[in-house]
């Protein structure tokens, strides 16, 4: 999500010109530029430290990494931590992870111009930067040793957490870091060749797992605890967009530990000093709710609307040739509608804000994904400025794209319950605003409900020689503060990407959008377009092959010569699942390949059916082309967790509404992938010198259409309605 | 009337509603944030216990239920089979996010010190209730067969 803002939203940074200045590649300058000794908590500088904003290395000879980006599974603080202490060569075990404040101009992603993190970037963008960090830290340690050493710079080894000279000196950085901090800093330092790498493309394992086996206590936003911290649970409309009418809190009040009942502007607040209390409470509340606003309409009739839209012509999102004529010349066409529920991320650990406001100054605890944007956010609900608004951004229990708000309504209603609070007279308090899962799975932000209505032809030899393709579905962009950058023309970039940046050779291709209305909020959901467009993708290129009598992979590569990664990954893929051998009895296999956030994953799935008619995923091979590969292990992982995040939204995942209002609300209904329905994953990392891309998201897109492919494979059908439990098949 | 538990070998003694789940006497009560909350309607296992060694799930046991029972948490499992399980997620690196994994550590731990030997069968049978959402369900089935190993050798 979010590389979309690379470029444009430079402009709504707040110092525009420092954010083209570093994406110019002036790595080097940077921590010259950025060097405020002691300007923050991040870099607090005490005797016998060399504290940097990036690196802080202290006496006792720790090397804390500072982390500009959230960490919520993906493991980006160990990612940006393998790159520092791998040019430093530091070693695993002295090596600490510490999340940065907010602070943009410090420790913006370079690729959004705004402290924050999505669209599988933060490798990408940090790459240079971090490595650029480390580089310069051992510079400094060096000058330091050969200045008390009295031996030239040149002549002192650097490795494995240690400083040394040929004269049989020796020191730990713990021990230079005093020394160091005197040094003035290097104009550019030297970063090593790949060949010098130790833990790059190599192995350091998550820095996160220890504390994580002990039950990581007190590290999650949720479990953020401070003196005199009371507890606050919303109840938020049934229907989208509605309001409170009337709040009759009486009874609420009555439960013991309830301290206040507060009526916001979209829902009404319970304050307990307990969270159990305020769940209790809430319950109790009687609100009626003004709907003039709100989306009263099913889920079935947005989808029917949906569906009428992709029957008309569209805005137009890409053009190459003449679709039209290449179609009316095809030997066969195909044609074919798809649907795609609305999907709710549902990260194990929901929503939670602790805000602590005094009336001048906010400051809150949370896993902050958009920190900029968290602050200017507040800023407005509270009337202050947003360099009075401090973001400590604790470690998440995932988010798959729940945690990047365009609108950071999780930090708006928090800040308005400090603002109610505070207005009503009281002593500031620190307020932790919880939300159960009920509240996650009924609160909107879903993967939009999307329909597809798509036509493409091929010639007597199998070339494709028209494509033309519309999707209608709600804008994630439009209205949000990234819509000036991001869409073009009405057309929101998100909304076909898969489609139109398609790299299968076509005659000609034409691609159009609609923009549905309605009140229910849509989000980014990890691989956002591509979590609908891959799959119409990939399984119309199954049906073209079969329609063109050749096999899925042969077909791909026929059309993929002007995409040699692409190619790369599906031939590995391909190889590593036995592709040509036969199968076992009651085995059935499906291919997809699809490149998103700059990586290209294929993915072979292998099925089989259970008695009752069910489909198994048995195995699925999949191979990844994410440019160098920083952390291997992580990055399997990534492909891991990422295929079991698409095959559970496949097989049975969808919110449903009838007149407006959510029919899931819990686990119960919202059925989740479960260790019974995840398959063997065997992952293939293709070694690469290319720039760093993404691994967090690019693993979800191929899984659903492979396993699509696999099902067509036995049932000569393709399922054009998700998710499969619709069907039947799950 | 207060109640009355053990909890990782402590005494307490509790004064809340007796309605309120063990999940947030833990959490609030008593500040031990490492079983987490996940659904509260005992479908995803973040919050599981162990009662007289049995796994549980906190959200949907109360406090009334509980006097004179012995609780053990995240922080305080320990034995053979909690150290090889510990051991094993660490060597294959297993959490992502983590937060759902005190509850799959303790289910494993359970699962262990039961059966030392799993099938994929058991463990399917076993961690079926511990949800997931970063789909660590592949490195969580092959640490279960490492952590056995261990437990062997
Ligand atoms: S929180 Fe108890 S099972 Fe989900
Ligand atoms: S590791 Fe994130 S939910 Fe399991």
């Amino acid at each position: 999500m979010l590389h979309h803002l690379m470029k444009p939203i430079a402009n709504a940074a707040p110092s525009r010109r420092s954010f083209l200045k570093l994406s110019a590649g002036a790595a080097g300058g940077l921590l010259i530029g950025l060097r405020l000794p002691g300007a923050s908590g991040a870099a607090m500088a005490a005797e016998g430290e060399l504290a940097q904003p990036f690196v802080h290395i202290r006496a006792d000879n720790t090397v804390t990494v500072i982390v500009k980006h959230l960490d919520k599974g993906q493991g980006a603080a160990t990612g940006l931590a393998t790159l520092v202490a791998d040019e430093l060569d530091a070693t695993h075990e002295q090596v600490r992870v510490e999340f940065a404040p907010a602070d943009a101009e410090r420790y913006k992603n370079l690729f959004f111009g705004v402290q924050g993190t999505g669209g599988s970037t933060a490798i990408a963008n940090s790459f240079q930067q971090y490595r650029t960090a480390g580089a310069t830290a051992k510079a400094m340690l060096v000058a330091a040793a050969a200045k008390a050493w009295g031996v030239p710079a040149a002549e002192i080894a650097v490795s494995k957490g240690e400083l040394s000279h040929a004269s049989g000196r020796k020191a730990s950085f713990g021990e230079m870091a005093g020394l160091a901090a005197a040094e003035s800093l290097p104009e550019s330092p030297r970063l090593k060749t790949p060949e010098e790498w130790v833990f790059i493309g190599k192995s350091f394992p998550r820095l996160d797992t220890k504390m994580k086996t002990v039950g990581a206590p007190g590290v999650y936003g949720i479990d953020h605890k401070a003196e005199n911290m009371l507890v606050a649970v919303v109840a938020h409309p049934p229907k989208f967009g509605a309001k409170p009418k009337t709040v009759d809190a009486a009874a609420a009040r009555e439960v013991p530990g309830v301290v206040d009942v507060l009526t916001l502007p979209a829902g009404v607040a319970v304050l307990a000093d307990k969270t159990w209390p305020a769940i209790r409470a809430r319950e109790l509340l009687e609100i009626t709710w003004d709907e003039t606003e709100a989306e009263t309409r099913g889920s079935e009739e947005m989808l029917a609307e949906l569906q009428a839209m992709a029957a008309r012509p569209g805005l137009k999102a890409h053009v190459h040739g003449d679709a039209e004529a290449g179609l009316a010349g095809a030997a066969t066409v195909i044609e074919a509608e798809y649907s795609f529920p609305f999907l709710a991320h549902a990260p194990m650990e929901p929503l939670d804000v602790t805000i602590l406001f005094d009336g001048g100054t906010a400051e809150f605890w949370t896993g902050s994904q958009l920190q900029t944007v968290d602050q200017n956010v507040a800023a407005a609900v509270l009337g202050i400025t947003p360099d009075k608004v401090a973001i400590n951004t604790l470690w998440a229990g995932g988010s798959f794209g729940r945690r990047a708000q365009p609108d950071s309504h999780p930090i708006d209603e928090a800040a308005h319950i400090a603002k109610a609070w505070a207005g009503a007279g009281n002593t500031p308090r620190p307020i932790k605003v919880v939300w159960t899962r009920e509240d996650d799975i009924k609160g909107g932000y879903y993967r939009p409900m999307v329909a597809h209505k798509v036509r493409a032809g091929i010639d007597a030899e199998g070339n494709i020689t028209g494509w033309q393709h519309r999707v209608a579905s709600k804008s994630i962009l439009i209205g949000s503060p990234f819509e000036a950058f991001l869409v073009k023309d009405g057309v929101d970039e998100t909304t076909a990407e898969g489609i139109t940046d398609m790299t299968y050779a076509a005659g000609a291709i034409d691609v159009e959008v609609h923009n549905a209305q309605t009140a229910v909020p849509v989000l980014w959901w990890r691989s956002v377009g591509h979590t609908h467009t891959a799959y119409v993708v990939e399984t119309m290129i199954d049906r073209l092959a079969k329609a063109a009598g050749k096999d899925p992979v042969a077909f791909r590569e026929g059309l993929l010569k002007d995409d040699p990664r692409k190619l790369g990954v599906l031939r590995l893929a391909a190889e590593k699942a036995g592709w040509n051998d036969p199968l076992p009895e009651g085995r059935h296999r499906g291919v997809a390949v699809h490149k998103s956030f700059n990586t290209y994953v294929a993915e072979v799935a292998e099925i089989s059916f259970r008695d009752d008619g069910t489909v198994k995923v048995e195995k699925v091979t999949c191979a990844v082309d994410c440019g160098v590969p920083v952390n291997p292990d992580n990055i399997r992982a990534q492909m891991e967790g990422g295929i079991g995040y698409g095959l559970g939204a496949i097989l049975r995942n969808e919110i449903t509404m009838t007149d407006g209002e959510v029919d899931q609300s819990n686990f119960d209904a919202y059925l989740p992938l479960r260790i019974s329905d995840m398959p063997q994953i065997e992952v293939h990392v293709v070694p690469s010198t290319e720039a760093p891309t993404g691994a967090g998201e690019p693993g979800t897109p191929p899984i659903g259409p492979a396993v699509a492919n696999a099902i067509a494979a036995a049932k000569g059908e393709w399922i054009t309605a998700l998710p499969l439990s619709k069907q039947g098949l799950a | 009337m207060p109640v009355n538990l053990t909890i990782n070998g402590v005494s307490h003694s509790i004064d809340a509603d007796p309605d309120t789940p063990l999940l947030w006497v833990l959490r609030d009560e008593l500040n031990m944030t490492g079983t987490k909350f996940g659904c509260g309607i005992a479908q995803c296992g973040a919050c599981t216990v162990h009662l007289d060694g049995m796994p549980i799930r906190s959200c949907q046991t109360f406090l009334s239920d509980l006097d004179g029972a012995s609780i053990t948490t995240i922080e305080g499992v320990d034995g053979k089979a909690a150290e090889a399980v510990r051991a094993a997620w660490q060597e294959l690196d297993v959490p992502q996010c983590g937060y759902c994994q005190s509850g799959q550590i303790m289910a494993a731990t359970a699962l262990l010190s039961e059966t030392p030997k799993p099938s994929d069968d058991d463990i399917d049978a076993a961690m079926d209730g511990n949800v997931c959402r970063c789909a660590t369900y592949a490195r969580i089935r092959a640490a279960i067969h490492l952590a056995a190993e261990k437990m062997e050798g």
